[in-house]
C-alpha cells in the first residue's frame, strides 16, 4: 500500500487492523484507537479519497491503495489550513481525536468548501471528542475555510502563524 | 462574551494559542500507547464473565504453552510476592488478581505476556477458570438486606455489605428547623452511575532495569508523583529507583488519578521477563472495569416560609461504591466535599448523611470531573431548589434571586462549615437571564403550552382552525442552575491522601541568559498547563511567555506534588508557580542591587525591572540580571550566586468558582426526545489567566453534563451484566446533540490566591446536569411531572410521561 506517498510492502497477519499496520508496524503513531465499534473515530484516516474508521478495516484491505493520514495532511513543509485552524481556535486540548478530526474536516473542505456550522457538525457526527464540546472545532473547520476562500481570491495571504518548530523525526 | 479579567502583570495574561498544539496538530503527540521501546512485550488481561462467584480452579497450561507467550501471572502467582491486593485511595484494599472470589464483572483474574497485543489475546482464550457462581449484589438499594449476600468477606469481621457512615451538619438544628417550617417537600433522586470515558483508555509501559535496578513506568496518570510513593509503598521498590513518566494525555476527567491492577502486573510481568511491558485497555475494559463516578441515591428534603425563604437542607444518601472502596478523595472524606450541599444558598441549618455500600459493580465512585462529589452535591441543592419553586408557584430564577448569598456575606460560613472565599452570585445570575431573554423566553413558553393544551383538546394535529397544520408539537422547557464550586484540594491541616498532603511543589530555573524552566507537580491531560504556567511566570518576571519552558509528567524532573484532579491545578499549583517566580524575583532583587550598587530596599519592581525608587531609569531586567547572577558579580555576603528557586504551595483555604447556568430544551411528549436548543453558562472562576483555555474548558464540561442528564448510564442487569461496556451501549455526545454554548464571565478574585484564580476544569461538570434536567422536568409541567431521573432519554421521559418512572440504573423495571 501507498502511505502518504510512501510504498510499504509487508506481509501480515490477515486479522491485522489497519490502524495497528500504521502505528505499530509504520511507526506512523498519529492515528489514535480509541473504541474498537467505530463510535469515536479517533483512528479515521483516508483510503484512498475517503476517510475510513482505521480500526474496523483490515490492513489487507488497504493492499494496492493509498492510505493518508495525519502525517501526510500538511504539504512540503507546510501545515494544511485545517491544521492552522485547529491551533488558532482552540480547537483541541488532549489532542486525542485532534488527527481523525482534521482528517474528516480536511475531506469536509475538499468536498464543500463554505459548509456551514450545521454541515460541519454533520460531517463530524461519527467522531467524538471528549473536552471541547465541538463548538471550537466547529470554529476551527469555518476558519480554514475562510482562509482558503480568502486564499482562492488571490487576497494577500496573511502571515502563518507560528506554532513553535517543526521537530525533527 | 469574553472575560473581563485583567491583563496581568506585563500583560502576560489573556488568550494565547497553546504551545502544545505544535506537536498535536501534526500528528506528533507522545501518548502511552506510541512508547516504543527495544523488545517490548504486550500484556492482557483475563476478566471474570461473572459478577460474582468463588474461583475453584485456574488452568494456565496452555496458555503458556503458547508460542508467543512469555510468562502467565495469577493472583497466586502475585499473592507469594505479598501483591495479590493492593491499597486503594480510600484506605480498603482492591485485588490485583483475583485469588478467593470474583466480586464484579470485568475484575481482574490473570494476566498473559506475549511477543505482540494480538499473541497476548488469543492466549487468554487458554486460560481455564472454574467458577461457583454466587447471587450477586446489583441493586445498591438492597445491598443492606439482612440476606444480602456478604460481598467482601476478605475483610475480617465485615459482617454485611456497609462501608461506611457518615454525616455532617447539624442534626438537633437541623430537625428543628423542619418541624417549624411552613412548607417542606421531599424528593427522591438518582445520581446514576457514568464513566469519565477519556478517549484514550488507561495503560502503562513498565519497564525494569535489570542492572540498574529501576523501574521506569509510562503510565496514563493524573498524579505521576503521588503514583511512584504508591508504588514503592506496594511494591517495596526503593522509591528513588522508580521513575513515573506521564507523557501526552488523551484525557483523563478523573479516570486516571488511581492505580489500576493492570499497571501493577505489567511492573511483576517485566521484572519476571527482564524485558518492558506494555499494557493497554480496550474501550470495553475501560468501561467495565476502572473508575466510574457518582451512583448516588440521594434522598432531599427543602423547608422554607411560603414566601419563598429557604431554611433548611436535609439529605439522605445511599452510596453505591462498588465491590472495593475506590474512591480517590482527600482520605478523611469518605462522601468526598458532599457536605457543601447547601450550595448558594444562605440557610439556617442542614444535615446530611451518608452511607457507602458495596455491590457487585465495579469499585471507584469519585471520578469524571466531580470536584470530590461537588457534582452530586450541586446537582441535589438544584434540583431541590426547583422543586421548591413548583410547590410554593414561584418562577425559579424568582426563588434562586431571593436565597443567593449576597456579596456582603463573604467570606461565608456554611451551615456546614466550608468558608467560601469570595463570591457576587446576584451578578452572575442577573448576566445570566439577561444573556438568556429570560421574560422573553418564558412569555413565548406561556404562549406555546396555551397552544398546545388547545391542540390536545381539539385533537389529531392541524385540525383546529388558527393553529399552523404541522406545527410541532414540542414543549419549551427553561431550567436554571446556580452553583458554587470547591476546588483546589487542599490546605494540608485537613486534606490528605493515604497519608500524602495534598500540596504542591514548584521550582523555577533562570538560565544565564533570562530563559526560565519551570518544573510543576501536576499533569496536563489538555488543560494547557505548558501554555497557563508558562503565562504565570512570565506575568511575575516581566518576560515573554515564550521564554518559559513548562516541565511535567516526569517525576524524574519535576518536584513532588499530588497532581492534576479536582480542579486543583491553578488553586494549588499555580499558586506554588506564581511564589516560586516571586522568589526567584526577591533573589535576583539581591543581584539587582548590587549592579546598580543600591540597597536592595531602595529598589522597586516595575515594568518587568528592578529600578531605582525615584530613578526610573536606573535599572535592570530579568535577563540583565540573569546573567549578572551566574557571573563573577560581587555579591553581599551569605547571598548565593544563580536565581533558581523552589517552593511547597500549602493553600490556606479551597477556592470556591461559581456560576449561573440556563439551559432551554425543545421536549416531543410523543417520543420523549430532548433536544438543546440553548445553553448560556456564565461562570466566575476568579482571575482568568487565559480566557480562551477557560472558555474551552467550560465549553467541553457542558457537553459532559449534557450527555450526563440526556444519555450517559453505566447500568446493570439483575445478574450484575454491565450494559454500558461499549460506545454503542454508552452513549457520548456527539456535535449534533451539542449547541452553540452561549458564555458569560464575571470576575470576582479569590482573596487567598496569590494571583486571585480560582480553578474552572470542573465548574461546566458540577453545574450543568441540573440546568439540563431542571429544563425537561420544566417543559414536562403541564404533564404534572415533578422530577425525573438521569439520564433523561427517550424511554425515560416518554415513561415520566406516562407516570411510571424508569429505574434508569438497572434493566429491571
Amino acid at each position: 500500500m501507498t502511505v502518504n506517498d510512501t510504498e510499504y510492502a509487508a506481509d501480515v497477519e490477515p486479522r491485522l487492523l489497519l490502524i495497528h499496520f500504521l502505528r505499530d508496524h509504520l511507526g506512523l503513531t498519529g492515528s489514535h484507537w480509541g473504541c474498537d465499534t467505530s463510535n469515536c473515530g479517533a483512528c479515521v484516516v483516508w483510503l484512498d479519497e475517503t476517510p475510513v474508521k482505521s480500526c474496523t478495516v483490515l490492513a489487507a484491505m488497504a493492499d494496492g491503495r493509498r492510505v493518508r493520514t495525519v502525517e501526510g495532511l500538511g504539504h512540503g513543509g507546510e501545515l494544511d489550513p485545517v491544521q492552522h485552524g485547529f491551533a488558532e481556535c482552540h480547537g483541541l486540548q488532549c489532542g486525542f481525536c485532534t488527527p481523525g478530526m482534521m482528517m474528516t474536516a480536511r475531506w469536509l473542505l475538499d468536498h464543500n468548501p463554505d459548509p456551514s456550522a450545521g454541515e460541519i457538525r454533520e460531517a463530524l457526527s461519527g467522531q467524538v471528542c471528549r473536552c471541547t464540546g465541538y463548538e471550537n472545532i466547529v470554529r476551527s473547520v469555518r476558519w480554514a475555510a475562510e482562509r482558503e476562500a480568502a486564499a482562492r481570491s488571490s487576497a494577500p495571504p496573511g502571515e502563518d502563524a507560528d506554532y513553535g518548530p517543526e521537530v525533527a523525526g | 462574551m469574553t472575560a473581563a479579567s485583567p491583563p496581568g502583570p506585563n500583560g502576560a495574561y489573556g488568550p494565547r494559542r497553546r504551545k502544545e498544539d505544535a506537536r498535536f496538530i501534526r500528528g506528533r503527540g507522545n501518548y502511552v500507547d506510541d512508547v516504543a521501546l527495544p523488545g517490548m512485550l504486550h500484556g492482557a488481561v483475563l476478566r471474570s464473565p461473572l459478577a460474582h462467584a468463588r474461583i475453584t480452579a485456574i488452568d494456565t497450561l496452555a496458555a503458556e504453552a503458547h508460542p508467543r507467550v512469555r510468562t502467565v501471572i495469577t493472583g497466586q502467582m502475585l499473592a507469594e510476592r505479598g501483591l495479590a491486593w493492593m491499597p486503594t485511595l480510600s484506605r480498603d484494599v482492591q485485588a490485583v488478581l483475583a485469588t478467593d472470589k470474583v466480586r464484579f464483572q470485568g475484575q481482574e483474574v490473570a494476566f498473559v505476556v506475549a511477543d505482540d497485543r494480538y499473541a497476548a489475546r488469543d492466549a487468554l482464550e487458554l486460560i481455564d477458570v472454574s467458577y461457583e457462581p454466587l447471587p450477586p449484589v446489583v441493586d445498591a438499594r438492597r445491598a443492606l438486606d439482612p440476606d444480602a449476600p456478604v460481598i467482601r468477606d476478605d475483610i475480617a469481621g465485615q459482617a454485611g455489605n456497609r462501608v461506611f457512615d457518615w454525616e455532617a451538619g447539624d442534626r438537633a438544628a437541623t430537625d428543628r428547623v423542619f418541624a417549624a417550617a411552613e412548607v417542606t417537600v421531599a424528593q427522591d433522586m438518582l445520581y446514576p452511575r457514568v464513566h469519565p470515558a477519556p478517549l484514550e483508555t488507561c495503560g502503562t509501559v513498565a519497564a525494569m532495569d535489570p542492572v540498574s535496578g529501576k523501574l521506569t513506568v509510562w503510565s496514563t496518570s493524573q498524579a505521576p508523583h503521588a503514583h511512584r510513593t504508591m508504588y514503592a509503598l506496594v511494591t517495596g521498590l526503593p522509591e528513588h529507583k522508580i521513575r513515573i513518566v506521564s507523557p501526552d494525555i488523551g484525557g483523563g476527567f478523573g479516570n486516571k488519578v488511581p492505580i489500576y491492577p493492570g499497571y501493577i502486573c505489567a511492573v511483576v510481568g517485566s521484572i519476571t521477563t527482564g524485558r518492558p511491558v506494555k499494557w493497554m485497555e480496550d474501550r470495553s475494559e475501560n468501561l467495565m472495569s476502572t473508575s466510574f463516578a457518582r451512583d448516588y441515591h440521594m434522598r432531599g428534603e427543602i423547608a422554607a416560609t411560603t414566601d419563598g425563604r429557604i431554611l433548611g437542607l436535609r439529605v439522605r444518601v445511599l452510596a453505591d461504591h462498588g465491590a472495593f472502596n475506590g474512591a480517590a478523595q482527600p482520605t478523611r472524606f469518605p462522601a468526598g466535599f458532599f457536605g457543601v450541599f447547601t450550595g448558594s444558598y444562605a440557610l439556617e441549618a442542614a444535615h446530611c448523611e451518608v452511607t457507602g455500600v458495596y455491590t457487585n459493580k465495579a469499585p471507584g465512585g469519585v471520578a469524571y470531573s466531580c470536584s470530590f462529589r461537588v457534582t452530586e452535591a450541586v446537582y441535589l441543592v438544584e434540583r431541590m431548589v426547583d422543586v421548591l419553586a413548583r410547590e410554593l408557584g414561584i418562577d425559579p430564577a424568582e426563588l434562586r434571586m431571593k436565597n443567593l448569598l449576597r456579596p456582603a456575606q463573604f467570606p461565608y460560613r456554611s451551615a456546614t462549615g466550608w468558608e467560601y472565599d469570595s463570591g457576587d452570585y446576584p451578578r452572575a445570575l442577573r448576566l445570566a437571564l439577561d444573556m438568556a431573554g429570560y421574560p422573553a423566553l418564558r412569555r413565548e413558553q406561556a404562549a406555546e403550552r396555551e397552544r398546545y393544551e388547545r391542540r390536545q383538546r381539539a385533537g389529531p394535529p392541524g385540525q383546529e382552525p388558527g393553529l399552523a397544520a404541522g406545527a410541532p408539537d414540542t414543549l419549551t422547557g427553561i431550567g436554571i442552575s446556580f452553583f458554587t464550586e470547591a476546588v483546589g484540594a487542599g490546605p494540608r491541616a485537613q486534606m490528605d491522601i493515604l497519608g500524602l498532603a495534598m500540596t504542591d511543589g514548584a521550582d523555577l530555573r533562570v538560565h544565564p541568559t533570562g530563559k526560565a524552566v519551570l518544573g510543576i507537580s501536576v499533569q496536563t491531560q489538555g488543560q494547557g498547563h505548558e501554555t497557563t504556567f508558562a503565562q504565570i511566570v512570565a506575568a511575575e518576571l516581566g518576560i515573554s511567555p515564550d521564554d518559559v519552558e513548562v516541565v511535567h509528567g516526569d517525576t524524574d524532573r519535576t518536584p513532588f506534588g499530588l497532581g492534576t484532579y479536582g480542579s486543583r491545578s491553578t488553586p494549588v499549583s499555580g499558586a506554588a508557580a506564581a511564589v516560586v517566580a516571586r522568589k526567584v524575583r526577591e533573589r535576583a532583587r539581591i543581584v539587582a542591587a548590587a549592579m546598580l550598587e543600591a540597597a536592595p530596599a531602595d529598589l522597586e519592581w516595575a515594568d518587568g525591572r528592578w529600578r531605582v525608587r525615584g530613578d526610573p531609569d536606573k535599572g535592570k531586567n530579568i535577563a540583565e540580571i540573569a546573567m549578572a547572577a551566574h557571573s563573577g558579580l560581587e555579591l553581599p555576603d551569605g547571598v548565593e550566586g544563580h536565581l533558581d528557586a523552589a517552593t511547597v504551595y500549602n493553600p490556606p483555604n479551597l477556592t470556591y468558582p461559581f456560576g449561573a447556568y440556563i439551559c432551554v430544551v425543545d421536549v416531543d411528549p410523543g417520543t420523549g426526545k430532548v433536544s438543546v436548543r440553548r445553553f448560556i453558562a456564565v461562570d466566575d472562576c476568579g482571575v482568568r489567566i487565559n480566557p480562551m483555555i477557560v472558555e474551552g474548558q467550560v465549553h467541553g464540561g457542558l457537553a459532559d453534563g449534557l450527555g450526563m442528564a440526556l444519555m450517559q448510564v453505566v447500568a446493570f442487569d439483575a445478574e450484575g451484566n454491565c450494559l454500558g461496556g461499549s460506545f454503542m451501549d454508552y452513549l457520548l455526545p456527539t456535535s449534533m446533540e451539542c449547541p452553540s454554548w452561549e458564555l458569560g464571565a464575571t470576575v470576582t478574585p479569590s482573596p487567598h490566591h496569590p494571583i486571585g484564580a480560582k480553578g474552572v476544569g470542573e465548574s461546566a461538570t458540577v453545574g450543568s446536569p441540573a440546568a439540563v434536567v431542571n429544563a425537561v422536568v420544566d417543559a414536562l409541567a403541564p404533564f404534572g411531572v415533578r422530577h425525573a431521573d438521569m439520564p433523561l432519554t427517550p424511554a425515560a421521559v416518554w415513561r415520566a410521561i406516562q407516570g411510571r418512572p424508569l429505574r434508569t440504573d438497572l434493566a429491571i423495571t
